[in-house]
């Protein structure tokens, strides 16, 4: 095994009861890797990354992250989930917390930092995200994509080296999908190992160096995002492609 | 603005008001004659009974009331109302029961102090709260303290406690101990071990599907048996663990409804930064929840505050109890609707009082960020 890989998807199998969501999946993951998955709904991307941090349980195969195998045992699976950061589509930013609160929380709890020491890496990730004047705000009363942003911020605060993004723009209005995407450009290009999920085209385009097609719980193309839009080879992609991007 | 057109402004204003909703149409109009001359009747019938017409400690001839020879309504039939002498030669039993007098200072204490106790607790905006808090763990064992004694203080056994301490003693401490063991409950029928959730089910289900005139019996005649030869728990004690286990069903079943409320995301958030299931349930699930809770949390509160005077039935004397011993005896007996009356007035100013917090929260709830 390589020393830089950082995830590694094995034979991953997952059931819904009798709904087969993940067949046989299969992926490696390098450090300092963007990949960008895409694919119809119920497609299994979203559950695929869910895994990953075991927000879902898989039932067979093996998913090993920084060379600790994710099983029911719960220390693994906090240590995982100390080192690998999350952004949902609905922010799912604790209302009853001001931002400021929002971030410190877990580096407070989960790293047993000293509260001023917590509340100052968090105002630096607020500059970094761009809004250090929301701090005192609760999170009802900033816009969707401020919300998201901060969501972010508070993911980075834990100082994962892994990200994963699952939908992140698509709760949102148009006008503010691009201060979110550029928070994340700007993330990758600072080297972020990024899993995400999305249908943002441009995006991907712009950071991805591996594209991801699910369909119907599996990986149909996985390939470098010049060969995905210039020449895919499934035929399943090239109907999805010409989907998405003739509007 | 000269003061007269301001006179003349706000007069139109008290005037469009009775209009637009007293007077609107005919209807209205006889609808708002007939409830004000229902008002005007009950409203003045009751007052006259219970404070013009009234006796207090004197009767209309200016003498002391000793019994109920002396009302004046027992002297002259149908021309007095209410004798209220009876409330004040018992007074000391309402409020302590059978309480020796001399102690009856450690009761008005904890009386005193009971509102710094749980003041901190409703309310989450008030100066030093975090020493009110403070003084709210320590206020039990301070209150047990006072009340039963020990080292320095003389013993008065909870034979002796009655009236509205035990009443209080029942509806505080019952709510209070049903509070953390509700919120396990909640936890415990949402859990996904199976043993756990089956165990918590049942105890609700049984507990809510049963009354508690049926517990306060079992609690009387069971608990015994289930503990060891010699250990013989009290009367007070044997109703407390029923009304607790009572009260702690219906709050488990309000603090649920709360939990279900919280999107299944703000778990998964808390989960992806590496929280732990009694972190997340602490700082993120539980604040969110009771939040939501608190208002039918209070119903059960409320619910339960009258319940208590159930108690009277396995012997205990609450308020309603030390009603009816005063009533029976001789010298005050057939004062029924001055004992229930007051004893009616106790019950409403506390569960008026619950009742009013609730909807300031309600409205809190409403205006806060989140």
């Amino acid at each position: 095994m390589s020393t830089d890989q950082v995830i590694h998807l094995e034979k991953v199998n997952k059931w819904y009861d009798d709904f087969h969501v993940l067949k046989d999946i299969d992926l490696i993951v390098n450090k300092g890797q963007k990949i960008v998955i895409c694919g119809p709904s119920g497609s299994g991307k979203s559950t695929m990354i869910r895994c990953i941090n075991r927000l879902e349980a898989h039932q067979k195969g093996t998913i090993v992250v920084h060379g600790t195998e994710l099983t029911n045992d719960l220390k693994n699976i906090d240590l995982i989930r100390k080192n690998v950061g999350m952004v949902f589509q609905q922010f799912n930013l604790f209302p009853h917390l001001s931002v400021l609160d929002n971030i410190s929380l877990a580096p407070i709890w989960v790293k047993k930092m000293p509260k001023n020491e917590a509340e100052d890496i968090a105002m630096s990730y607020l500059e970094k995200v761009k809004i250090p004047e929301q701090a005192k705000k609760f999170p009802g009363q900033l816009s969707g994509g401020q919300q998201q942003r901060v969501a972010i911020a508070r993911s980075l605060a834990m100082n994962p080296d892994i990200m994963l993004f699952d939908e992140p723009t698509s709760a949102l209005d148009p006008e503010m999908i691009k201060e979110v995407l550029d928070v994340m450009i700007q993330l990758a290009e600072e080297g972020m190992t990024m899993l995400v999920v999305t249908h943002e085209m441009g995006f991907a385009k712009t950071v991805a160096d591996q594209m991801i097609f699910m369909d119907e719980g599996r990986i149909v193309e996985q390939a470098s995002p010049d060969e995905f839009f210039n020449n895919p080879k499934s035929d399943r992609t090239k109907l999805f492609l010409s989907q998405i991007l003739n509007h | 603005m000269s003061s007269t057109t301001i006179q003349i402004i706000s007069r139109n204003k008290y005037y469009n008001w009775l209009v637009k909703n007293l007077f609107s149409s005919w209807v209205n109009t006889i609808l708002t004659v007939i409830s004000l001359i229902f008002v005007y009747q009950v409203g003045s019938f009751f007052l006259n009974w219970a404070i013009f017409d009234a006796d207090f400690r004197y009767n209309f001839q200016g003498e002391l009331i000793i019994d109920r020879g002396f009302c004046s309504k027992n002297i002259m039939p149908g021309e007095y109302g209410a004798c209220w002498a009876i409330i004040f030669a018992r007074w000391n039993q309402f409020m302590y029961g059978l309480y020796p007098i001399e102690e009856a200072w450690r009761v008005n204490l904890i009386y005193a102090l009971l509102p710094l106790a749980i003041i901190g607790i409703l309310f989450d905006k008030i100066p030093f709260r975090r020493y009110f808090i403070y003084f709210t763990f320590i206020f039990p064992f301070l209150a047990y303290f006072m009340l039963y004694g020990g080292p320095g203080l003389s013993v008065v056994g909870t034979n002796k406690w009655g009236g509205l301490l035990v009443t209080l003693f029942l509806g505080v401490t019952g709510i209070g101990l049903a509070f953390p063991l509700s919120i396990l409950l909640a936890l415990g029928r949402r859990s996904k071990m199976p043993i756990i959730k089956s165990l918590c089910v049942v105890f609700i289900e049984f507990i809510r599907g049963v009354p508690l005139i049926t517990l306060l019996f079992t609690a009387n005649v069971m608990l015994p048996l289930f503990l060891p030869d010699g250990v013989n728990p009290d009367n007070l004690l044997r109703a407390l663990v029923a009304v607790t286990l009572f009260q702690s069903a219906y709050m488990a079943e309000a603090i649920r409804g709360g939990l279900q409320a919280i999107p299944r995301g703000q778990v998964e958030a808390a989960q992806s930064l590496g929280l732990s299931y009694w972190q997340t349930t602490r700082k993120i699930v539980l604040p969110q929840a009771l939040k939501i809770a608190i208002p039918p949390i209070v119903n059960t509160c409320i619910g339960l505050f009258k319940d208590t005077s159930l108690v009277l039935i396995i012997g205990l004397f609450d308020l309603l109890g030390i009603g009816r011993a005063a009533l029976a005896d001789m010298t005050w007996t057939k004062l029924y609707y001055e004992v229930y009356v007051f004893i009616s007035l106790v019950f409403f100013i506390f569960c008026f009082g619950m009742s009013r917090y609730s909807l300031y929260l309600e409205k809190k709830l409403k205006t806060d960020n989140s």
